[in-house]
């Protein structure tokens, strides 16, 4: 389990959200401690998002109060956010590259324009070579998004997420739309980052699969792919499972008090595993 | 409305605050400017050749032909070049700038734009604005001279008009103020081009539906606020020249 001393790197204390007085999260509190990995399961519309964007300060909560790295976001302004925001890494549901810029401009990205970071310029095209060998795409520097396959899009966008090395890590429904192969591939580089740089992650997705794995698998480096983690392998990065329904955290807990869950909404998402 | 003039403030704001995005401006009056410049020729051509032969077959009436040069510039200094130009500008950059946004805007390009350090009004309103400010006066002058240049044609091929004759009148015809409307009003509708472009494309939602809807409503409200905007500076001309509103 988790050290007690470890610092909350996010925290959530009665956090609502609504748009156009629809509520998009109600009263949801929670927090992710330094190394810590957490899935954010729930079905389309339940908020997931939303905690993602409230998380990174891109949305402000109507009520309640959102930590990150100690810093209230919600007493932030808008330029006061972009040195919070430069400690974290996002990877959007649709990637968000830039269309207009290619792949080495949107990797390069946040490291010219993220004030709190200056990156020395001239080290900025081996950096962005580095976090694109990551994602093992290395040869797509000068190509533009739309060159490239949806799968690949997904692995630049984790490429422009990780290239500043951020310590917090949000990943939003990272293998949606992907077929079986290519989501393995991009929850494996998720794993990947969280392993070599002891990230805290975030992981919304709707699929148990994708859980399963960041909660059971680990990064061997020597051998360069993912394998089970045997039993006290992964002490220090404990996997916390939280569902979402709604708008409200009806589940939050380890994978086997998920599997044992009784509410049937959250035996929903148990269940795919067995299909 | 609100929401209108908190944008239109934080991009003059911006205008003053690091970073400046030049090379972003200079891309935008580009594209807004040399882009629009077929279009302006053509329009201020032909509204130019068809105002000077219909004020002539008008005036002919009155064996007044010779003035015609006269009418042509005055129309076109003081309205229908700066209005014509803007419609143009509206109908092609308006539309232009909230698909371009609005399409960023749905596939969340802003937000992630915010989560990688920027601004995005500083980095996609405020250039906007500043390319649309500084090019639409130009092409307004251009689009003046090219329909008083088709007049020229008119008067010059149909009426057998003096060269001379026709330039003299035209010139002399203008004045301080009629000049002063002509380039005060395209200042103005820049704002309008750039910003209601610029509004309608960050407030998208919906997918590419709603990013058809924001050009829409971009190109149609830019175009009925560019002609309200004519309305009241045109009184606002008529009240300092004669001393009184007229309704």
């Amino acid at each position: 389990m988790t050290g007690p001393g470890k610092p909350a790197v996010l925290r959530f204390e009665n956090v609502s959200v609504s748009f156009d007085g629809v509520p998009a999260l109600m009263d949801l509190s929670f927090e992710a401690l330094e190394s810590e990995s957490r899935v954010l399961l729930g079905a389309a519309g339940s908020g997931k998002t939303v905690v993602l964007k409230t998380a990174m300060g891109l949305v402000r909560p109507d009520t309640g109060r959102v930590f990150v790295f100690g810093k209230d976001l919600t007493t932030l302004k808008e330029r006061e956010l972009f040195e919070v925001r430069s400690r974290i890494g996002m990877l959007f549901q649709e990637s968000a590259l830039f269309d207009s810029l290619t792949i080495e401009e949107n990797v390069a990205y946040p490291l010219l324009n993220q004030k709190s970071i200056r990156f020395p310029k001239q080290q900025v095209h081996r950096k962005v070579e580095e976090a694109l060998d990551f994602v093992e795409l290395g040869g797509t520097l000068e190509k533009f998004p739309s060159e490239l396959s949806g799968g690949m899009r997904r692995r630049a966008a984790i490429a422009r997420a990780v290239v500043t090395d951020p310590p917090l890590l949000l990943y939003d429904s990272p293998t949606a739309g992907l077929d079986p192969i290519t989501a393995h591939t991009i929850i494996a580089l998720i794993v990947k980052e969280r392993d070599l740089n002891k990230t805290t992650t975030l992981v919304v997705t709707h699929r148990y699969q994708d859980g399963n794995l960041i909660a059971n698998f680990r990064y061997n480096s020597k051998l360069g792919a993912l394998e089970p983690a045997r039993n006290g392998d992964r002490r220090e990065a404990r996997t916390t499972f939280m569902v979402l329904r709604e708008g409200r955290l009806v589940f939050e807990g380890d994978q086997n008090r998920l599997e044992g869950s009784p509410d049937p909404y959250v035996r929903k998402f148990v269940k795919q595993r067995e299909e | 409305m609100q929401d209108f003039f908190l944008l239109l403030g934080r991009a003059v704001r911006n205008i003053f605050r690091t970073p400046h995005y030049n090379d972003d401006i200079a891309l935008q009056m580009d594209y807004i400017g040399v882009g629009s410049l077929p279009i302006v020729i053509m329009t201020g051509f032909f509204s130019g050749a068809v105002m000077a032969l219909q004020m002539s077959r008008a005036l002919a009436q009155y064996g007044q032909t010779s003035k015609t040069p006269l009418v042509v510039a005055i129309a076109l200094v003081r309205e229908f070049g700066p209005d014509l130009t803007a419609l143009m500008v509206a109908g092609r950059n308006a539309s232009g700038i909230a698909s371009e946004l609005g399409s960023m805007k749905v596939t969340e390009q802003i937000d992630a734009m915010r989560a990688l350090g920027t601004d995005p009004i500083q980095k996609l309103v405020t250039p906007r604005l500043i390319a649309t400010g500084a090019m639409l006066p130009v092409l307004t002058i251009i689009a003046d001279f090219v329909g008083i240049f088709a007049g020229w044609v008119i008067c010059y091929v149909f009426l057998n008009m003096d060269s001379r004759q026709y330039w003299e009148t035209a010139w002399r015809a203008l004045e301080w103020n009629d000049l002063a409307q002509g380039l005060i009003k395209p200042f103005l509708f820049a704002v309008i081009i750039s910003m209601i472009g610029c509004f309608f494309g960050l407030r998208t939602e919906g997918g590419t539906q709603g990013v058809g809807r924001a050009t829409t409503q971009a190109m149609v409200v830019a175009s009925v606020l560019i002609f309200v905007v004519t309305y009241f500076v045109a009184q606002l001309f008529v009240w300092m020249t004669s001393g009184e509103v007229q309704f």
